[in-house]
């Protein structure tokens, strides 16, 4: 029987930090041991440049950094390893694939779809792929809840939409975007689908396959592996058609003096020494995700987030953003406290021990729509307590007494 | 907790109720200071005749921190020489990077008030916005002198 207090204990910073409280997950989460085993036992035994050694070692290097990809794959359910790209994180899967695909599919006039809840790593390389091609960059609107129709989705689509690109769940809002529903239609019209995964991955079971997207970008330390390992999922055919997006070490087949060939997938995107440390963080923060299971992340959040909403929503001078329904929050909690600034409740909170991210959470544009330059967000992971969640409502009550109001 | 608090009093009174918040049609001299990360965006105007600094106000938004540093730097420096300005901004850095002594912070009179922002660095941009505004107005009025 897996409870909360065995999984804090498998968490050395929760356990040797209990005057924090940590809300802080849709930015990082923490590691659990079995993770930071992994990668100290990895450059403790293992550690040799992997793909091109000769010895031993580095076999085993390379066998590390394979069996790291084959459980990537598992984990999202793509069909081969080849469609598996190890990179820094979201930020530059998302680059590689706003790159790449805007070099082989985008013609002057073309149109590149998004919404405008997009995290700025989802904004930016389409608005720069968009400059590059003489492309024209179109945002589907949300609601004040941060939904999108499909009728709202529909209307956006035209036969000059190439491609697509949409976050899973947004890291303001925790609202999820009905991805499969989305995918299929930009599909029947032509265009390549590209989902962040970012904040959906770690939370929810996501299935390439199922979900019929074409690219799936996600970071490592957002679901408890280390910083400086993500993903790029792509599908084949498509990958088959990129160009590379960094020249370099390993991403060749034959160089001469004046051209190149360039290596199969997926190491033809993977240019330079590879993070092998942090694939093998990554591979076991996967099967930790399977030890715990789905099921139980699931149950769990969603408990958390309920009583979450409840506490906030009992606090006065708090407004919470987006859905009054705890379950389309996906543990992401956005608000603001009347007459207080974000950085100064920040700053009061972390006096509390308890840390939450306080600004505009690089969804500027999301922003704006709101109405509000700056917010708080708590965000939860199922490490997280109730009396966490205690220790936020208690924090947030006093927060506008302690700035010099009388209520 | 490890971390003092410095939302006090003299803070959140100058935060909720600023005394140089507000127009200033006569001013002469108008700089408007960004901390573009966190959003902090404060105008400050000057009236300076003579080399004195004879009226002060600024407008904008953003923390406490930054809304009240500019307030009290208002205080400090209205009707004050423009060199005695300057080294009272020169002692605030001071007082918010590194250490100052006794009397130094007395010179710094409310501004003593936001001395243990040393003790959070992400916070002491926000102190220093009002600051760094009136020095950058300061160096242009110096060099228009010569």
């Amino acid at each position: 029987m897996i409870d909360v207090t065995s999984i804090r204990a498998d968490f050395p910073l929760l356990a040797s930090r209990p005057d924090i409280a940590y809300l802080d997950n849709a930015a990082t989460t923490q590691k659990p041991r079995e993770v930071l085993d992994a990668v100290r036992a990895y450059y403790e035994t293992e550690n040799a440049n992997p793909l091109r050694g000769l010895y031993d070692l580095s076999v085993r290097a390379t066998e590390a950094y394979e069996s790291a990809r084959e459980a990537v794959r598992g984990f999202i359910g793509a069909a081969s390893t080849r469609e598996i790209i190890f990179t820094r994180n979201a930020s530059e899967s998302l680059n590689l694939a706003a790159f790449c695909l805007s070099e082989t599919f985008l013609r002057e006039g073309d149109e590149i779809l998004i919404t405008v809840m997009e995290h700025h790593s989802d904004l930016l390389p389409w608005q720069q792929a968009a400059r590059r091609h003489g492309a024209v960059l179109r945002f589907i609107e949300c609601d004040d809840r941060g939904l999108i129709t499909e009728e709202n989705f529909r209307s956006c689509l035209t036969d000059r939409t190439r491609i697509v690109a949409m976050t899973h769940i947004s890291n303001v809002l925790g609202v999820e975007n009905d991805i499969r529903t989305f995918a299929a239609l930009a599909h029947s019209r032509g265009a390549i689908f590209v989902a962040d995964g970012a904040q959906s991955v770690p939370h929810i079971p996501v299935n390439v396959q199922d979900l019929g997207v074409d690219f799936l970008a996600f970071s490592g330390h957002k679901m408890l592996a280390p910083m400086g390992i993500g993903v790029l999922y792509g599908r084949e055919e498509i990958l088959e058609k990129l160009p590379p997006f960094l020249y370099g070490g390993e991403m060749i087949e034959y160089v001469t003096r004046e051209d190149a060939t360039y290596a199969e997938l997926p190491h033809r995107f993977e240019a330079g020494t590879v993070n092998v440390g942090g694939a093998v963080g990554l591979e076991a923060a996967i099967r930790y995700y399977a030890r715990v299971g789905f099921h139980f992340i699931e149950e769990r959040e969603k408990t958390l987030s309920e009583y979450a909403m409840e506490r906030l929503c009992q606090i006065p001078h708090v407004r919470l953003l987006g859905s009054e329904k705890a379950a389309d929050h996906h543990g992401i909690f956005t608000f603001t406290v009347d007459g207080v600034h974000p950085h100064d409740i920040a700053a009061i909170l972390d006096e509390e021990g308890v840390n939450i991210r306080a600004g505009h959470h690089c969804a500027q544009p999301l922003m704006q729509f709101l109405g509000t330059p700056s917010t708080v967000r708590a965000s939860l992971a199922f490490y997280n307590t109730e009396a966490e969640i205690d220790r936020l409502a208690e924090a947030l009550s006093t927060v506008r007494r302690r700035m010099g109001y009388a209520d | 907790m490890q971390i003092k608090s410095f939302y006090n009093e003299i803070l959140t009174d100058h935060n909720l109720r600023p005394g140089n918040k507000h127009a200033l049609p006569e001013a002469n001299y108008e700089l408007r200071g960004v901390n573009p990360s966190c959003g902090d965006d404060i105008t400050l105007r000057l009236k300076v005749e003579n080399g004195v600094i004879e009226d002060g106000a600024y407008t904008g938004d953003g923390c406490a921190v930054s809304q009240a540093s500019a307030d009290i730097m208002l205080d400090l420096i209205i009707g004050r020489p423009v060199e005695e300005a300057e080294a009272l901004s020169g002692l605030f850095l001071k007082m918010v990077r590194e250490k100052v002594s006794e009397e130094e912070l007395e010179q710094l009179e409310e501004a003593a008030a936001l001395q243990d922002i040393a003790h959070m660095p992400a916070r002491v941009k926000c102190a220093v916005l009002g600051w760094h505004t009136l020095d950058t107005i300061l160096v242009d009025l110096k060099a228009l002198d010569k």
